[in-house]
C-alpha cells in the first residue's frame, strides 16, 4: 500500500481500540519473570557454552603479542578468540569501529578476544588470564581543544551540516537586543537495564541469533556483512529487549562475538557485555560544544538565529545532528546553522535517544530563556511570539500540525504559571531556593516503510507477524490495537509475533518512527486480509464491515473463524510513502514545566514537579505513550543535573564505566510528573494519523530543569550537567 | 573471579583459627563489597572464611555507660534499634543515608567499616593504582578526581572512604574490638582505625592478618541534636560528595566529623573546639592544609557550608 494522499475515514477512525488505555499485553510476561530476554533462552538450543569478552586496555595503538597459553590451559575452556584467529572479519554498515579489534586498536575496551568455557565463572576467570602487549598510540580524546580542526561532516540521513537563510550576519550585527553564548553537553550512556546479550547456534552454514536488537533487517545485514555471509544465512530473533535508547540499533560485539565463538567451540555459545565493559565498549551520544546567537527586536521577535555546533567521533563517524530543531522551530528571517565534526578517539558516538534534539535543544531552550530574559519578556510568552506554522527555511512548505503555542499555554495554566515572579532568586521555602522552568518540546516525525504478515486461522485468531521490535514501549500492544480495530474483533483474538527476521520487515525500532510507521505496514496488512477474506466470501470488500468477531454485508453476517473456512487466510503488505513528507513539515511538539528547588547552602538541586504537555498526532495508547513520555522526562532529568561520561583526557576512556560511577535518576529524584496529550490527529502522517512520543518526551526537559535552577538562583549554568559545584561559589552566604 | 574454597564457622575463635591455617584468606560476611571487587579480580583471596553465622549479631549495653555494637549486626537493623536512634540518633542516620535498602540488609557493622574505596580508577584493572598494585601509580591525581580527597591524601593516593556510617562512628568516638589469630582481643580508637595512605595506600587499616573485628563499642551517649547531612548529586543511592555529621549542644559545642573528603571520616578535635564559634572557623581547623585538584577544589566551599547549614538547622 501506498500512502500518498492524506488519510480521509478509515476503519482505524472507529476508536473502538486504538486511542484507548491500554494495558500492555505483553505485561503479564514481563511482571512474573517469564518474558524470555536473549541471555535467558536456555530452552532454544541445547548445550550451550558461556563467552567471556576481553576487552582493549588502551585507547589507541596496537596490539604486540596476545599470549593465549594460560588462558586456553584454563578449566572449562572450549576455545578463544581474537582477531588474527577470526580472519577477513568484516565491519557492518551500521559500525564505525571494528566489532572486534586488533592488531589495531581503535579505542578503549574495544573487543580484542572472547574466551568461552563451560561455565560463565570458568570464562570469566580464563579471561583474565589472556596475557596482551600492546603499543600505544598518542590520540586525540579532548573535543574542547580539537575545535580548529573540526571539519564540515557530509550529510546525516539527508540532513545537510550547514543551513544559512536570508542575511544572518548582517541581522545579528544590527539587532537591538543580542544573545551570543557558549554550551555544552557531556557523553552520555544509554544506560538501558538489559545489557547488550546474545546466544549464537550455527547449523552448518545457517547462524541464528538470539539477541537483544532494536532493528533486525539492519542488523541481520550487519551480521551477514561482518562474518562474510549471505544475509540469508542469517537469523535474528529478538523478542524482548530491556531497553535500548539507541544503544541497541546496531550490532556489537555480543553477537559478532557469540557467533565467532560458536563456530570456534563447535557449538552454542551465549554472550553478555559485562556492565564495566558495556560503556566503552558500545556506543554513546557525543557531547557538544554549541555557540547560540540570537538576534531580537526590542519588542521581542526574533530576527537573526545562528546555531553551531561541535562534536567529535572516531574516523569515518558522524556529527551529533544538535542544530536540526533550530532550522525549524522559531520564526526568523535571518539564519544560520552549521556542524563541525573532529576526530576523536574516544568509543564510537552514535545515536541515543533523540540524538540531534535532546543536546541541542538542551542549549538552545536555555539560549531563549537567556533572551526572554534580555528583552524583559515572560519565556512563554515570547516563545508564542516566535511561533511559526511553515519551514522557516522554506516558507512555501507548511506544518503538517503544529500546535507548540497550545502545549505552551495549557502548560502554563495547569502549572500555575502565572504565579511566578519573573525576578529569579527570590523564591524561597525554609532552606530551599525554588524556581520554575520552561523549555519547548520539539522532534521530527519520521515515516518509515514497514511490512506485515496477518494469518486468520480456523479459530477466528488473528495471528500479527512483522519483524518490529518492542524495546519496553509497547509495540506488541499497539499492533494487537491496530489488527483488533482493523478486523473488527477483541484483543484477545490477536497474537502478535515480533523481532523475527523469518517475518516481514518493519521500520524496527528508533527514531520514534516505530509506532506509526509499524502499526502502518499492520494496517495495510490487515487491509489485505480483510479483502481476501470478502473475496473468499464473494462479497465486495467496499462495503464489507468488520465487527464483533463477524464479517457483516448487507443482510448476511458470518463468523471470522466460519471465513477461515477451516483453514488459514494470509495476507501480507507492506506500507510505503510518497511525498507528504516533503509537501509537509511532520514533526512533533511540546512544552515542559519543572519546579526545582536548590539548597541554599550546600547547592543540592531536587527538582519537585514535571509537565509534559506533547502534540504528537493521534496517541495510539494514551497509557504506553504517557509510559514513554515520564520515562523520557526522566531521563532528560537525568541529563540535567547528573549524567555525565567522565572523559579521562590522557587514557582517552570514560572513567565511570560502571552504574555506581554514571548517575542515572532514581526514584527520589522524580517526585511528581503529569502528562497531557493534545487530541490531535496527523492525516499526512498515515492511516494511524499518529506520530511518535518516545523521544518527543526526553526534548527540552533539560533546558527546562537549567531554567528553573537559573530562576530559583539568578545562577545560568550553560555547561550540563548542572551540578552543585557550577553553583557554590555564586550562591548566597550561609546565615 | 579466581576459583577460591569456603568454609563457614560458628564462633570467633574459629574464624581467626581457620584464617591461621589458610593465610590469605578473606573473612566474608554481607559481601555486598568483597563479592564484587572478585568478581573484578581486585580483591582474589584463595580462601573464604564466612563470618555471618558465628553470633556477634547483639546490641548490648557496655558497663560504662555506652554500648556494644556486635559486628554482624545489619546495618538495617542497627539504624531501626529503638536506643540507637534514641541515644545514637546520628548512627541511624548515617546509614540510612547509604545504599539501599537491600545492600543494608546485608550489610554488617564490622564490613561497613572494611568497605574499600570508590575511585574508579581502582575498579578498573587495567589502570594503575597503588591501593591495588603497589607500586603502579595513581592515575586518579591528574585524572578524574571530583570525588577524590583533599585532606590526608599522598603522592601516592587520594582515595577517599565511601562509608556514611563511619562519619557517625567517628563524630561520636567510637572503639572496635578485635580478634587477634593468637586469641588476643584489643580495643581501637576509631580515630586510630584507619591509615594514612602515605606510599602504602593499600595498607588500609591497623588490623594485623587475621584480626577479626567483633564488635564496635559507642560511649555513654552525649545528647544533643544529631543532624547527618549527606551532600550528593542525586537524591539516594549515591556515594557522598562529602558529608557531615554533628552532634550539637545547646551551649554551641559539639563533635563533627567529614566524610567524602580523606581516606577515614575526617575528625580534628581543635576543630571540635572552634564549633561554638561557627562554620567558617570550625572548617579552617577541620581543613587545614588541604590540598585539592581542579575538579575537586569545590569540596573546601561545600565542606564549610554545609556545616553552617547543619549548625543553624542545631539552632532550630
Amino acid at each position: 500500500m501506498k500512502f500518498d494522499t492524506p488519510a480521509t475515514n478509515n476503519p482505524i477512525d472507529q476508536l473502538k481500540v486504538v486511542g484507548k488505555p491500554t494495558n500492555r499485553i505483553d505485561g503479564p510476561l514481563k511482571t512474573t519473570g517469564t518474558a524470555p530476554y536473549a541471555y535467558e533462552r536456555h530452552d532454544v538450543v541445547p548445550n550451550q557454552a558461556y563467552g567471556y569478552v576481553v576487552g582493549s586496555a588502551i585507547a589507541k595503538g596496537k596490539i604486540d603479542s596476545i599470549d593465549l597459553k594460560e588462558a586456553k590451559a584454563a578449566p572449562g575452556v572450549l576455545a578463544v578468540v581474537t582477531a588474527a584467529s577470526a580472519e577477513m572479519l568484516g565491519k557492518g554498515d551500521f559500525n564505525t569501529a571494528k566489532l572486534l579489534g586488533g592488531p589495531e586498536i581503535q579505542h578503549y575496551h574495544q573487543a580484542i578476544a572472547l574466551v568461552v568455557a563451560e561455565s560463565f565463572e570458568q570464562a570469566r576467570a580464563a579471561a583474565a588470564l589472556v596475557r596482551v602487549q600492546y603499543t600505544r598510540a598518542k590520540g586525540n580524546f579532548d573535543l574542547a581543544t580539537s575545535l580548529d580542526g573540526a571539519v564540515k561532516p557530509p550529510a546525516v540521513f539527508g540532513t545537510e551540516p550547514d543551513s544559512r537563510f536570508g542575511d544572518f550576519d548582517a541581522a545579528f550585527a544590527s539587532a537591538p537586543v543580542k544573545l551570543d553564548a557558549r554550551y555544552t553537553t557531556p557523553d552520555h550512556s544509554h544506560a538501558m537495564m538489559e545489557p547488550h546479550a546474545s546466544i549464537a547456534s550455527w547449523d552448518g552454514d545457517r547462524l541464528t541469533l538470539w539477541t537483544s536488537n532494536q532493528m533486525i533487517a539492519w542488523s541481520a545485514g550487519d551480521v551477514a556483512k561482518t562474518l562474510g555471509i549471505a544475509k540469508d544465512k542469517v537469523r535474528l530473533v529478538s523478542p524482548y529487549i530491556g531497553g535500548g535508547f539507541g544503544g541497541k540499533l546496531f550490532v556489537r560485539s555480543d553477537a559478532i562475538l557469540a557467533a565467532l565463538g560458536a563456530k570456534a567451540a563447535g557449538r552454542p555459545v551465549k554472550v553478555a557485555l559485562p556492565r564495566p565493559l558495556m560503556i566503552n565498549n558500545t556506543t554513546h551520544r557525543p557531547a557538544t560544544i554549541q555557540r547560540i546567537r540570537l538576534g531580537a527586536t526590542t519588542d521581542g521577535k526574533l530576527t537573526a538565529i545562528g546555531h553551531e555546533s561541535w562534536s567529535g567521533d572516531l574516523k569515518g563517524g558522524g556529527p551529533e545532528t544538535a542544530v536540526g530543531q533550530t532550522r525549524l522551530l522559531y520564526a526568523a528571517p535571518n539564519r544560520m546553522t552549521a556542524m563541525r565534526l573532529a576526530v576523536l578517539d574516544l568509543p564510537e558516538g552514535n545515536a541515543m535517544r533523540a540524538p540531534g534534539e535532546a543536546p541541542g535543544l538542551m542549549a538552545l531552550e536555555i539560549a531563549i530563556d537567556e533572551m526572554a530574559e534580555k528583552l524583559g519578556m515572560d519565556p512563554v510568552a515570547f516563545r508564542v511570539l516566535n511561533d511559526t506554522q511553515v519551514d522557516p527555511e522554506k516558507p512555501e512548505r507548511p506544518f503538517s500540525q503544529r500546535r507548540l503555542n497550545e502545549c505552551l499555554s495549557i502548560g502554563a495554566e495547569k502549572f500555575g504559571w502565572k504565579d511566578r515572579n519573573p525576578k529569579p532568586g527570590l523564591a524561597r521555602d525554609g532552606r530551599w531556593l525554588v524556581g520554575t522552568g520552561v523549555a519547548a518540546a520539539f522532534r521530527n516525525n519520521i515515516n518509515e516503510k514497514s511490512a506485515a504478515r496477518v494469518r486468520l486461522d480456523r479459530n477466528g485468531l488473528v495471528i500479527v507477524e512483522t519483524d518490529m521490535t518492542d524495546i519496553g514501549t509497547g509495540s506488541y500492544t499497539i499492533i494487537a490495537q491496530t489488527a483488533a480495530e482493523m478486523l473488527g474483533v477483541p484483543l484477545t483474538q490477536v497474537e502478535v509475533r515480533l523481532g523475527d527476521s523469518l517475518f516481514p520487515v518493519s521500520a524496527g525500532s528508533g527514531g520514534q518512527w516505530g509506532a506509526n510507521s509499524s502499526t502502518a505496514g499492520v494496517y495495510a496488512a490487515c487491509a489485505q486480509l480483510r479483502t481476501a477474506i470478502v473475496e473468499k466470501l464473494g462479497l465486495d470488500p467496499a462495503d464489507a464491515v468488520f465487527e464483533k468477531g463477524r464479517v457483516r454485508l448487507g443482510g448476511k453476517s458470518v463468523a471470522l473463524a466460519k471465513a477461515a473456512g477451516g483453514g488459514e487466510i494470509v495476507a501480507e503488505d507492506l506500507m510505503e510513502y510518497g511525498d507528504l513528507a516533503q509537501r509537509f513539515q511532520q514533526s512533533t511538539f511540546g512544552a515542559h514545566f519543572v519546579e526545582a528547588a536548590v539548597d541554599a547552602a550546600t547547592g543540592e538541586i531536587r527538582i519537585r514537579r514535571m509537565l509534559a504537555v506533547c502534540a504528537a498526532g493521534r496517541i495510539l495508547n494514551p497509557k504506553a505513550a504517557r509510559s514513554q513520555v515520564i520515562g523520557a522526562m526522566t531521563m532528560g532529568a537525568g541529563a540535567a543535573l547528573m549524567e555525565e561520561l567522565a572523559v579521562d583526557k590522557r587514557f582517552g576512556f570514560f572513567v565511570n564505566h560502571d552504574l555506581a560511577g554514571y548517575e542515572v535518576p532514581v526514584h527520589a529524584d522524580i517526585p511528581s510528573q503529569e502528562v497531557i496529550f493534545l487530541d490531535e490527529v496527523d492525516p499526512t502522517t498515515s492511516p494511524m494519523k499518529a506520530k511518535g512520543v518516545g523521544e518527543l518526551g526526553i526534548c527540552g526537559v533539560a533546558a527546562a530543569v537549567a531554567n528553573a535552577v537559573y530562576h530559583a538562583t539568578g545562577i545560568r549554568v550553560r555547561n550540563y550537567p548542572v551540578t552543585l559545584d557550577k553553583l557554590l561559589d555564586k550562591l548566597p552566604d550561609v546565615a | 573471579m579466581k576459583s577460591f574454597t569456603y568454609e563457614r564457622v560458628d564462633t570467633p575463635a574459629a574464624a581467626t583459627a581457620a584464617f591461621a591455617r589458610t593465610p590469605g584468606a578473606r573473612f566474608i560476611a554481607g559481601g555486598t563489597n568483597l563479592l564484587d571487587l572478585m568478581k573484578l579480580e581486585i580483591e582474589t583471596p584463595g580462601h573464604l572464611i564466612d563470618v555471618s553465622r558465628i553470633g556477634l549479631d547483639r546490641i548490648e549495653p557496655t558497663s560504662d555507660g555506652g554500648i556494644r555494637i556486635g559486628a554482624m549486626v545489619r546495618n538495617t537493623d542497627l539504624a531501626a534499634d529503638a536506643q540507637i536512634r534514641r541515644d545514637y540518633g546520628l548512627v541511624s542516620r548515617a546509614l540510612v543515608a547509604g545504599a539501599s535498602g537491600q545492600l543494608r540488609n546485608k550489610a554488617t557493622t564490622a564490613g561497613n567499616l572494611l568497605q574499600r574505596t570508590r575511585c574508579p580508577y581502582f575498579y578498573d584493572t587495567n589502570q594503575p593504582c597503588n591501593k591495588r598494585k603497589p607500586g603502579s601509580g595513581c592515575a586518579a591525581i591528574g585524572g578524574f578526581s571530583r570525588i577524590h580527597a583533599i585532606v590526608g591524601a599522598s603522592d601516592a593516593c587520594i582515595a577517599t572512604h565511601p562509608s556514611d556510617m563511619a562519619v557517625a562512628m567517628q563524630a561520636l568516638d567510637a572503639a572496635v574490638e578485635t580478634i587477634d589469630t593468637a586469641g588476643k582481643t584489643r580495643r581501637i580508637a576509631l580515630a586510630d582505625f584507619y591509615r594514612a595512605p602515605a606510599n602504602t595506600p593499600h595498607l588500609e587499616t591497623v588490623l594485623a592478618p587475621g584480626e577479626l573485628i567483633t564488635a564496635v563499642t559507642l560511649p555513654k551517649p552525649v545528647g544533643g541534636t544529631h543532624i547527618y547531612h549527606k551532600v550528593r548529586d542525586r537524591a539516594s543511592y549515591a556515594f557522598a560528595l562529602i558529608s557531615v555529621g554533628a552532634v550539637v549542644q545547646r551551649d554551641g559545642r559539639g563533635h563533627v566529623a567529614i566524610g567524602g573528603v580523606g581516606y577515614k571520616p575526617w575528625r580534628i578535635k581543635a576543630a571540635d573546639a572552634e564549633l561554638p564559634r561557627g562554620a567558617k572557623a570550625a572548617t579552617a581547623a577541620l581543613l587545614a592544609g588541604a590540598k585539592t585538584t581542579h575538579e575537586n577544589a569545590y569540596k573546601l566551599p561545600l565542606v564549610e557550608r554545609t556545616l553552617a547549614s547543619v549548625l543553624a538547622q542545631a539552632k532550630g
